[in-house]
């Protein structure tokens, strides 16, 4: 199945040894000739010495899930060279630095030999040089092997050491080397090569983290306070990389604050205060993270105020896999904190989403009161994708929510017929009218509290009024489901009787196998959550079905269960197909799941 | 009954302040602690120097986090917006809401568990931020509302009630908030309102993390005679190592010290710390002596008391993070979102 524009290459390396970014180079000069490219970066919990690996899957269709069976393996790390070579589809290829050669024993597949270290022990004095530009020996001599454009090539080069370009002449050289080298030792290009397409055109190559980053910037977010844990720095680091171009005044002056805090008790805390105070605030986290915020998330909903979270979502259970992909925290965002809390989920799909998510996700905090945690995971917060561009609607209104002004706590009364309280239900909305401290000299001040009060957020132990507020803001959660992103519906059959839902980091993995099961016949509808609250579409495609299969990145089906419990859909419809070894998703694990369960036989005999 | 709301009726003679209003305007509801709760004092003692200060109650914040000390903040000030956080975490919330909004005045209220132990870290973060704030614990050294446990500040001298020995060494938590450097570190006591009311003031006029101990005597679990916290022990031990006194700007020095045994500190607002020494050994300048002073009077079994130590010079949160002169929270989203424009010109850089 694979040729021009459709393989997979898996670059074998050692981390700490500058392999990442020559990988990046090579992924973006494939993007660059307008071929649909998706880089996955599989890498340890380290910092230098342990084996990563980086997977680009090359699709002109645009299919941009990770794809198993690799067709052309670049073996750079002798410690896992068994596994390596195991992992090379039949009639692929193997290309290693044959310096000291050795015998790789597989008969299905051709070894390339390219002395890589001889060569740069040949050219370069330095050690470090010799070390690092074996990195673009290799890219050369896939740039000969793949028929890689060099002069696109060499534009990446450029943009990659961008403030370093005295190394550019350097870097290209050792691509020569190893181009060169390929073009007499070998019949280049491979079969499967590369060509221009179109594919890629118009679209940007950027990772989720970075997007939702600036998505907090476009929202207008001013506060950011976060503590390091991968895979949910970057997105921290991003918002501060782009406030820095973009939030500082002519005279050095930052229109934004970011506390690195002492952990992620104190991040949730001073977004929270950020938020209670008035400016758009947030946290990024995953993880450990998420468990040690869901006390003062529990404040946050039962106090009503705004604050949002990222959720980079990696391995768990405890510390896990910190470097590898999960959707395993719905059921613990959804009902973070103890007592009766639910929270807003968004699940962006890919770094567009992060990005336009990102942004709403303050719009909605905001206008609800309440914590929104956007549910993005390591696959789309760390990996870069070939993604749609941002956009941005200048005519866009952000939504600050019902917040009182001096003059309009004056006339309150007046406009509203009755006195201000902070948590009355005023509009019938269940959204109440909340004041920031400094507003008003006489009017306007309240006591916050995690306590439990009443409607002017008086401290109360009667139960009666307790059970009003909280089911005021049970009701809210109605007004949530009015304003969340509604989920994407497509329909294959319009009488099928098999639905399919997903969300998140699985979309392109899902669409291949919808694809795929429908070139062999078997046509499936499919609905893409985007947020919870569920909207009613979820449950009339429910309805709509006689079974519906819930994918998701988890071991106890943590989507379906939510399913069941919020959108009362039966049990028996909802089929789980789930993956949770931490990589992210083939189309080829989709499609199984469906065909065992539709056609256990064809499935049995694959 | 947990709510108490005061008659709002006021005598016509209450004297009024330059803003025009009595001590009233300055109370928050009725307390609900127990009848002669040191708390109470420090509540007191807050409201008349607010008062006397002239500072407009709505452009103070209230902070706190769990615990007796931390339901205070309902008792003054009923014109500020409050903040009843979670058990240990007021400082990260004022930190966030400092960071919101840099105008205000931020009072933080805290107990000796609330800070000393589930709270430590963000105290000392907090501290290290630089936090333009007052920070004030309310130092029982006993945990009250869950029936008297020891806290982390409670003497290994101290027994409890019941005579069990408290077998940990305390926390001086102005000793640690010296070595992380806090700008302004006293420490005070809540039935000394000579002494407590001008720190108060002091400490909400500084530029910079405030700190305030006040050793507040647990009426109904740490008032007995072998308590290291008690009425009757802090009065007759209490050391004070200087007597300040609060000049507003628009006053004049009045009070006459003898050469050499006062310092005079002009604050951030203009107003002046007078000093005066009363031993002469101590230096508030000097961290080191300020530590001197609480281990030395420590060991002889006192407890000093006062301004400890101050940095004039201190940089808040915001001056070293370089942020605007305006709150954050009032800047126009215009200035905050760059547009579709400066959107394609990103998307240009991702191709």
């Amino acid at each position: 199945m694979s040729g021009i524009n459709d393989f997979v290459v898996k670059f074998a390396t050692v981390n700490g040894s500058g392999s990442a970014s020559a990988n990046g180079i090579f992924a973006k000069t494939l993007f660059r000739m307008g071929i649909p490219v998706s880089p996955k970066n599989v890498f340890p919990s380290n910092i230098q010495g342990l084996p990563t690996w980086y997977e680009v899957r090359v699709s002109e269709a645009g299919y941009l899930a990770r794809r198993e069976g690799i067709d052309l393996m670049v073996a750079m790390n002798p410690q896992t060279f068994k596994e390596d070579l195991a992992e090379v589809a039949a009639g692929g290829w193997l290309l290693y630095d044959s310096t000291l050669p050795r015998v790789w024993p597989r008969e299905d597949i051709a070894i390339i030999g390219v002395p890589i270290a001889e060569m740069c022990a040949a050219r370069w004095q330095d050690t470090r040089q010799r070390q690092l530009f074996k990195n673009m020996v290799y890219v050369g001599a896939l740039a000969a092997l793949l028929d890689m454009d060099v002069e696109v090539l060499k534009g990446a080069v450029a943009d990659q050491l961008k403030g370093k370009e005295k190394l550019v002449a350097a870097n290209m050289e050792a691509v020569a080397l190893g181009r060169e080298y390929a073009l007499k030792h070998f019949d280049c290009p491979l079969p499967i090569r590369l060509r221009h397409a179109d594919g890629a055109k118009g679209k940007i190559l950027v990772s989720g983290n970075d997007a939702a980053g600036l998505g907090a910037i476009y929202a207008g977010a001013t506060v950011c306070a976060w503590y390091p844990i991968t895979p949910s720095t970057s997105l921290a680091e991003a918002f501060e990389r782009h406030a820095r171009r973009l939030r500082v005044t002519k005279d050095g002056r930052r229109l934004y604050g970011i506390v690195q805090a002492e952990d992620e008790l104190a991040a949730i805390g001073v977004a929270i205060g950020g938020g209670w105070n008035g400016a758009r605030s947030f946290t990024a986290t995953s993880g450990p993270g998420i468990s040690l915020m869901s006390e003062f998330l529990g404040l946050a909903y039962f106090a009503e105020v705004p604050v949002v979270l990222f959720n980079i979502q990696r391995g768990g259970p405890s510390t896990g896999m910190p470097t590898r992909t999960q959707q395993s925290d719905i059921i613990s965002c959804a009902y973070a904190s103890h007592g009766d809390t639910k929270h807003v989920l968004l699940f962006p799909a890919n770094p567009t989403e992060c990005f336009a998510l990102g942004a709403q996700a303050f719009d909605l905090a905001e206008r609800l009161q309440t914590p929104v945690i956007v549910m993005s995971d390591l696959d789309i917060g760390m990996n870069e994708w070939v993604t749609e561009p941002f956009l941005w609607n200048d005519a866009h209104v952000h939504d600050r929510g019902k917040v009182l002004s001096a003059e309009e706590l004056e006339k309150f009364k007046e406009l509203k017929g009755k006195d201000w309280g902070r948590y009355q239900d005023v509009d019938a909305d269940a959204i109440p009218y909340r004041t920031l401290p400094g507003t008003h000299p006489t009017k306007g001040a309240f006591f916050t509290r995690g306590t439990s009060h009443d409607e002017n957020a008086r401290y109360t132990e009667d139960g009666r009024v307790h059970a009003r507020v909280l089911d005021r803001i049970r009701r809210k959660f109605d007004t949530a489901q009015t304003l969340v992103p509604k989920p994407e519906v497509s329909i294959r059959d319009k009488s099928g009787k098999t639905g399919l839902i997903y969300f998140g980091a699985t979309t392109p993995a899902v669409r291949e196998a919808l694809d795929l099961l429908e070139r062999e016949g078997v046509k499936l509808n499919a609905l893409r959550l985007r947020a919870f609250p569920f909207t009613r579409e979820v449950a009339s495609f429910c309805a709509m079905h006689e079974r519906v299969f819930v994918v998701e990145q988890n071991r106890d089906a943590q989507m379906r269960s939510l399913l069941m419990t919020e959108a009362e859909i039966p049990g028996a419809k909802l089929i789980p197909a789930l993956n949770y070894d931490g990589m992210p998703l083939t189309a080829a694990f989709v499609r199984g799941a469906v065909l065992h369960r539709l056609q256990p036989a064809k499935a049995a005999a694959e | 009954m947990s709510y108490i709301a005061k008659p709002s009726a006021h005598h016509p003679a209450l004297p009024k302040n330059a803003l025009g209003l009595t001590r009233r305007d300055y109370e928050g509801t009725m307390s609900t602690l127990c009848a002669g709760c040191g708390h109470d004092s420090i509540t007191a003692a807050l409201i008349e120097a607010c008062f006397e200060m002239d500072l407009p109650a709505h452009r103070i914040a209230k902070v706190s986090g769990i615990g007796c000390s931390s339901k205070a903040p309902t008792y003054f000030l009923s014109r500020s917006h409050g903040f009843n956080s979670v058990h240990g975490r007021m400082p990260s919330i004022t930190t966030g809401a400092n960071l919101a909004n840099r105008d205000l005045v931020y009072i933080g209220v805290s107990g000796d568990g609330d800070t000393a132990s589930i709270g430590l870290g963000q105290f000392c973060h907090a501290i290290r931020r630089r936090v333009n704030m007052t920070y004030i614990v309310m130092n029982n050294g006993c945990y009250g509302l869950t029936k008297g446990q020891f806290s982390a500040t409670n003497d290994k001298t101290s027994p409890s009630k019941k005579g069990d020995a408290n077998p940990f060494e305390a926390i001086d938590l102005c000793q640690m908030a010296i070595q992380l450097g806090a700008g302004f570190v006293a420490r005070s006591f809540s039935g000394d309102k000579a002494q407590l009311i001008p720190l108060i003031k002091a400490a909400i006029s500084y530029w910079g993390f405030a700190f305030l101990d006040v050793v507040s005597p647990c009426v109904t679990f740490n008032n007995h005679p072998t308590s290291t916290k008690s009425y009757d022990y802090v009065r007759a031990h209490n050391m004070a190592v200087d007597r300040l006194d609060f000049v507003e700007e628009k006053e004049e020095i009045t009070a006459d010290y003898a050469e050499g045994t006062s310092v005079s500190v002009t604050m951030h607002d203009g107003a002046r710390l007078v000093l005066h020494k009363l031993d002469q050994q101590h230096d508030p300048r000097d961290a080191d002596a300020a530590i001197m002073a609480i281990r030395s009077n420590a060991a002889k079994g006192r407890v000093a008391t006062g301004l400890l130590y101050i940095d004039e010079t201190q940089q808040d949160m915001h001056d070293i993070l370089a942020t605007d002169a305006r709150p954050l929270n009032a800047l126009p989203i215009s200035e905050l979102c760059p547009g579709a424009k400066a959107l394609e010109a990103i998307n240009g850089r991702l191709r």
